[in-house]
């Protein structure tokens, strides 16, 4: 930008702790025009900020007051007209640091250069403005995707449905009743499906294609093209977002031998003993007769690690529900649960509490270890650790596993992965690197087909899965946050959950997708910079196809022509500059963010002589988390050293390595970058941001030994949003370590 | 899509729910109205230290939800605000919105010269009367507005100091009550819950006994931001405790208390057995449950947290709470030793469970247990744990599932 204004604010104390005339000066030789302000963010201060913009004086302005965190709402400047850069005068400079010190001051100065040095760079984001479709696909034509559908329809969008079975209904579709939905809990309820059926086919606005597969899906939020493969053939269409709701399939019971599944016919599934119910008879598969006992055996293949580690937290209500209606159709039957845990929360205990004692089903703790027969026709369901002492095992005449979920998912991941150690094995460059290459593929393979949504994605054709293989959202606060813009899990797909939660999920998905399709229409960014206009901008004609920016991009942005050069989508990129980190080019920037615009802060840095004995500290915290903790440590007025100079990052993960370079060559001493926790449970809203920047750094400590620089002048550290009494501490700890070290020997280069 | 729809979305409740809600409604391109009854938003969550199973903090997410709300125009947010009224009107709603006093106004800067002359101390709230608090301040560190906030009538009789020291006149002392009808085209419910009372556990020591809190205040107690700056300590004293006991469902799964099951407790303690373990490793910690209740791959927590030297997880329900010299003295029928058991613990945390907030303007059905039902006909969603009990993360699909069944009635009803 050209014209730039900077403002200070004088209110809130800074007038006093600071020489309000210096840094007006300071400001003006950075070629800034200034005013000052008693208090900007009173209307008075609002309405100079505007009259500034509104004269055409300023293009860019430096607010320096508040922080960026502090009242918001009134700092709300047009993003297509004006670069604004808020600069945190009270909570970095006053609140923290003694008033009238030279220290302070140097600080608040550097801040302000580099706050100008930054809007100078900056340009304005240009809005995509592109035509965008407005159909929701919904994958899978069970419970959540046909209300996945109906939500979607019902908030004006057409829909695709697009069902693998010959009919729709999904895994709820066989028995007449299912789990309550809505009240009253303490009873199985008529299937919902029949009726959703034909509320889908009454919709109007929904297309359903069963026997259809999808073959192939290409382009981007708001512009997919997908292939639909069904009985009459290949269907081309264009819809704006896509819904998965392929739901679960229960585990399979034959590798429950040591429960008898198989072995003896009396031993069934849940189920099946649906499937029976649903007949309306209750009679054992080995000789047709009416059972006496029926044992109900919980957890079968559950929370178990030979089979599925995790609980899917329906089954004990499922099972309920079976003895409710056993109960009532066939009094006369005896009903046992072997448990270890009764899982039924929320008002589902109210089914559990109706089994108990309104069907006086018999429960018993206990960890089932073999079910056999007994030889006279019955069945033997033997256990340890039961709550009755003594007692090992009781005989049934039917035998009924509850057997978890298994998400009907593709590992998109490793799919890619088998593609390309495929690739390798067969083009590899030396006979050891395509034998290692057959290995992986060979403990890949059973991946091979398993393709769901086959997304035309470098970094594979379906949604990455968490552990056990849900293509779940890794955030507690934001189940939707999806790696693949655009593209929303829902119902038991995407975790272990009942009926009543997969509805509320598919209303939940539909929504996403629908909002997704009105952010591209408006060209703006969804979560977690929802609104943000700036897209990448990659400057090929240097790019050396080294493909970091592909293979580091955590929602599959980047595709690569055949020769490696990255292919970006726009619509599907999250604004969050790993690509601009990882680029070893320095070829990718954003209008509002770029590798040059922090360089250039950087650059307005003034590093004190080596015998004024005050080094000068770079810190890179990450927006989202780091800085506010500083933040909050300022408004508790903890102190911090004055020699550490703050610049807030999107994420770790955009931090370029040139900027270290950059730091070390002018004589800066000590860089310091506070990001989020990385590793199974990591905290980075870009998934792997903190955990790349941590990765680059490796590579970096070694050129630091190459030049004779102490590694120990680079520290990662990893910090959640909530440790605000721990940042200080951090920064102190750092800057003094730094202390001990000769300085910088670059300094005056 | 809402072009025909022109009158916003009113949401009842900025916490975790109610907040999504609104942010997911206007970020899809609606105009929200969001009414909170106290002056900050994040409701609950913003009292926990820690969600399960990740111990990540809920300032985290509260982080970019602020600010998605604040750098949203679609969204109105009306602080110290309740629905007091509200009648169906040609498809949709006139409701009457009254907003307490805003005795601190939008001119406040958050700089903390009131707190500092303030005479008057509170209970405070956010700490669950854990500790005390000036009548004048920011409710807690990353309390959302930054605003401070006066509890008016904690003021001596004629005191002005806050009034004086604000150079930028943002109290007003004489602020009265706003009353305003608005035309909504719907309602999206999220008015949440709150902890069953401790008071109501004489038994198990609750209300009684000083080293038996509840699960919502030993969150307070592990949060840095909490009234011991995150040191977990026996309350009333500044010892940190030798052993803590867990009492699962404390008034929960009982007839005579909560019927039905929160479905967060059993997580909720297991969790707070990580806070005592991370910060005293010596200390031994017991858990005494009828069923462990981790679903799904929460399952993954349950393993991590029993491995965990030094806590123990025994079946049996905790039928007496009592003092016994220094410490407590619990009473436990052990289910699997078929015995009582009679241990001794310097900390009980009672595991209580979540109560629905009742009471609403819009004559919503409701279930035996008081939670509300979504009446999609006349334009309403409930949205989170005033729908049914859920932690955060189902909270947050169920309130972006309510915001779709919102904006469908809005379109359908305009």
């Amino acid at each position: 930008m050209e014209r730039i204004g900077v403002v200070l604010c004088s209110g809130c104390g800074i007038g006093e702790a600071l020489d309000m005339e210096a840094l007006r000066g300071v400001a003006e030789e950075a070629g800034a025009t200034v005013l000052t302000h008693p208090c900007l963010c009173s209307e008075e201060g609002l309405a100079a900020i505007r009259s500034a913009l509104d004269s055409g004086e300023a293009d860019a302005l430096v607010l320096a007051g508040c922080s960026p965190r502090a009242q918001r709402h009134l700092f709300r400047f047009d993003p297509e007209k004006t670069v604004v850069e808020r600069l945190a005068l009270r909570e970095m400079v006053t609140w923290t640091h003694p008033p009238g010190d030279e220290d302070t001051q140097a600080l608040a100065e550097d801040l302000v250069r580099m706050a100008v040095a930054k809007v100078e760079a900056g340009k304005l984001p240009v809005r995509l403005q592109e035509e965008i479709e407005d159909a929701v696909l919904v994958v899978g034509g069970g419970l959540a995707g046909m209300e996945a559908a109906l939500a979607a329809a019902g908030m004006g969008h057409d829909v695709v449905l697009v069902e693998a079975a010959d009919r729709l209904g999904g895994a709820l579709a066989g028995p007449p009743v299912h789990l309550p939905l809505a009240p009253p809990y303490d009873r199985p309820q008529p299937s919902r499906i029949p009726g959703l059926v034909e509320e889908v086919k009454a919709a109007g606005k929904i297309h359903v294609a069963t026997s259809s597969r999808i073959v192939r899906i290409t382009g981007q939020p708001g512009q997919f093209h997908v292939t639909v493969r069904g009985p009459e053939g290949e269907v081309e269409l264009d819809v704006g977002a896509i819904v998965q709701a392929t739901g679960a399939r229960p585990y399979d019971a034959s590798r429950l031998g040591h429960l008898g599944y198989g072995a003896f016919p009396d031993v069934i599934t849940a189920r099946e003993l649906d499937l029976m119910l649903a007949e309306g008879r209750l009679a054992r598969p080995s000789d047709g007769k009416a059972p006496q006992r029926i044992a109900f055996v919980q957890c079968a293949g559950s929370r178990d690690p030979e089979h599925l580690p995790y609980c899917s937290g329906e089954c004990c209500a499922v099972t309920m529900r079976q003895i409710l209606q056993v109960s009532r159709d066939h009094p006369e039957v005896e009903t046992c649960v072997l448990y270890r845990d009764i899982r039924t929360p929320g008002q589902l205990e109210h089914l559990y509490q109706a089994a108990q004692e309104g069907a006086g089903a018999f429960f018993l703790k206990a960890c089932v270890n073999g079910v056999t027969g007994n030889g006279n026709g019955r069945l033997t369901v033997r256990f340890e650790d039961s709550l009755l002492p003594g007692v090992e095992a009781m005989e049934a005449d039917l035998v009924v596993l509850a057997v978890g979920m298994v998400p009907n998912s593709a590992d998109g991941e490793a799919i890619r992965e088998l593609h390309d150690a495929q690739h390798r094995a067969e083009h590899g460059e030396s006979e050891v690197q395509k034998e290692e290459a057959q290995k992986i593929a060979e403990q890949l393979a059973h991946h091979e087909g398993t393709e769901i949504l086959n997304l035309d994605y470098r970094q594979g054709p379906d949604l990455p899965v968490l552990r056990y293989n849900f293509p779940d959202s890794h955030y507690i606060c934001f189940p939707y946050e999806t790696r693949r813009t655009g593209i929303y899990a829902a119902g038991a797909v995407r975790a272990p959950m009942d009926p009543a939660q997969a509805v509320e999920d598919a209303w939940g998905a539909a929504l996403k997708a629908v909002q997704c399709i009105e952010a591209a229409r408006r060209g703006e960014a969804v979560h977690p910079r929802s609104g943000d206009l700036g897209v990448p901008e990659l400057f090929l004609q240097r790019c050396t196809q080294c493909k970091r920016c592909t293979e580091e991009c955590p929602f599959g942005t980047l595709n690569e022509d055949v020769d490696g050069t990255p292919q970006l989508n726009p619509l599907r990129c999250r604004h969050c500059g790993i690509c601009m980190g990882a680029c070893p080019e320095r070829i990718i920037s954003f209008p509002d963010y770029s590798v040059d615009a922090v360089s250039r802060q950087i650059g307005a840095i003034e590093v004190p002589e080596e015998d004024e004995e005050k080094p000068r500290i770079l810190a890179f915290l990450c927006e989202n988390d780091a800085y506010p903790a500083l933040d909050a440590a300022a408004q508790l007025r903890r102190t911090w050293n004055p020699w550490v100079r703050i610049i807030p990052v999107r994420c770790l993960g955009s931090v370029n390595i040139v900027w270290i370079a950059d730091a070390l060559s002018r004589g800066i001493d000590g860089i310091i970058l506070i990001g989020c926790t990385y590793g199974e449970d990591y905290q980075c809203h870009y998934i792997r941001g903190s955990e790349l920047a941590n990765t680059r750094l490796g590579n970096v400590q070694e050129t630091l030994d190459r030049l004779a620089l102490e590694s120990d002048r680079i520290r990662l550290v990893e910090l959640a949003h909530d440790e605000f009494q721990r940042i200080p501490g951090i920064l102190d700890e750092f800057a003094e370590s730094i202390g001990e070290l000769e300085p910088n020997p670059y300094k005056g280069f | 899509m809402n072009d025909t729809a022109q009158l916003p979305v009113l949401v009842v409740g900025a916490g975790v729910a109610g907040l999504t809600a609104a942010l997911e409604m206007a970020e899809t391109g609606h105009h929200v109205v969001l009414a909170e009854r106290e002056p900050v938003i994040g409701g609950r969550v913003a009292r926990f230290h820690r969600y399960f199973p990740k111990l990540c903090p809920p300032t985290c997410g509260l982080e970019i939800n602020a600010r998605r709300l604040e750098e949203n125009p679609r969204i109105e947010l009306r602080l110290q605000t309740t629905v007091t009224g509200a009648q169906p009107v040609d498809g949709h709603w006139s409701v009457t919105l009254e907003t307490a006093p805003v005795h601190v106004t939008g001119r406040c800067t958050a700089c903390g010269l009131c707190t500092e002359v303030c005479p008057a101390t509170v209970s405070d709230r956010l700490n669950w009367g854990l500790a005390e608090a000036p009548a004048i301040r920011r409710p807690f560190p990353n309390a959302w507005p930054q605003r401070f906030v006066l509890e008016r009538e904690a003021c001596p009789e004629g005191c002005r100091a806050c009034v004086d020291a604000c150079p930028y006149d943002a109290i007003d002392l004489k602020a009265g009550p706003g009353v305003e009808e608005m035309e909504v085209a719907s309602v999206v419910v999220a008015t949440g819950w709150r902890p069953y009372p401790l008071e109501k556990l004489p038994e198990l020591g609750g209300g009684v006994l000083e080293g038996v809190v509840s699960n919502v205040q030993m969150e307070r107690l592990a949060a840095p931001d909490g009234p011991t700056g995150g040191r977990i300590l026996i309350p009333g004293t500044d010892r940190e405790p030798r052993s803590v006991a867990f009492v699962q469902c404390a008034g929960s799964r009982d007839v005579n208390h909560l019927p039905y099951c929160s479905g967060v407790c059993c997580l909720a303690s297991l969790k707070q057995a990580l806070y005592v373990k991370e910060q005293l490793p010596e200390c031994d910690v017991s858990l005494y449950y009828i069923d462990r209740r981790t679903p799904g791959r929460n399952e993954d927590f349950l393993t991590r947290v029993a491995g965990t030297q030094g806590v123990r997880l025994v079946k049996g329900k905790v039928g007496k709470v009592e003092r016994n010299g220094d410490g407590l003295e619990l009473t436990v029928e052990d289910a699997e030793a078929g015995k009582l058991l009679h241990e001794h613990a310097d900390l009980v945390v009672l595991a209580t469970g979540m109560m629905p907030e009742t009471g609403d303007p819009f004559g919503l059905p409701r279930d035996e247990d008081g939670f509300a039902v979504s009446d999609p006909r006349r334009g309403l969603a409930v949205a989170g744990v005033a729908h049914r009990p859920a932690d955060v993360a189902a909270s947050v699909r169920d309130a972006t599932g309510a915001a779709a069944r919102a904006l469908a009635a809005a379109g359908r009803r305009s």
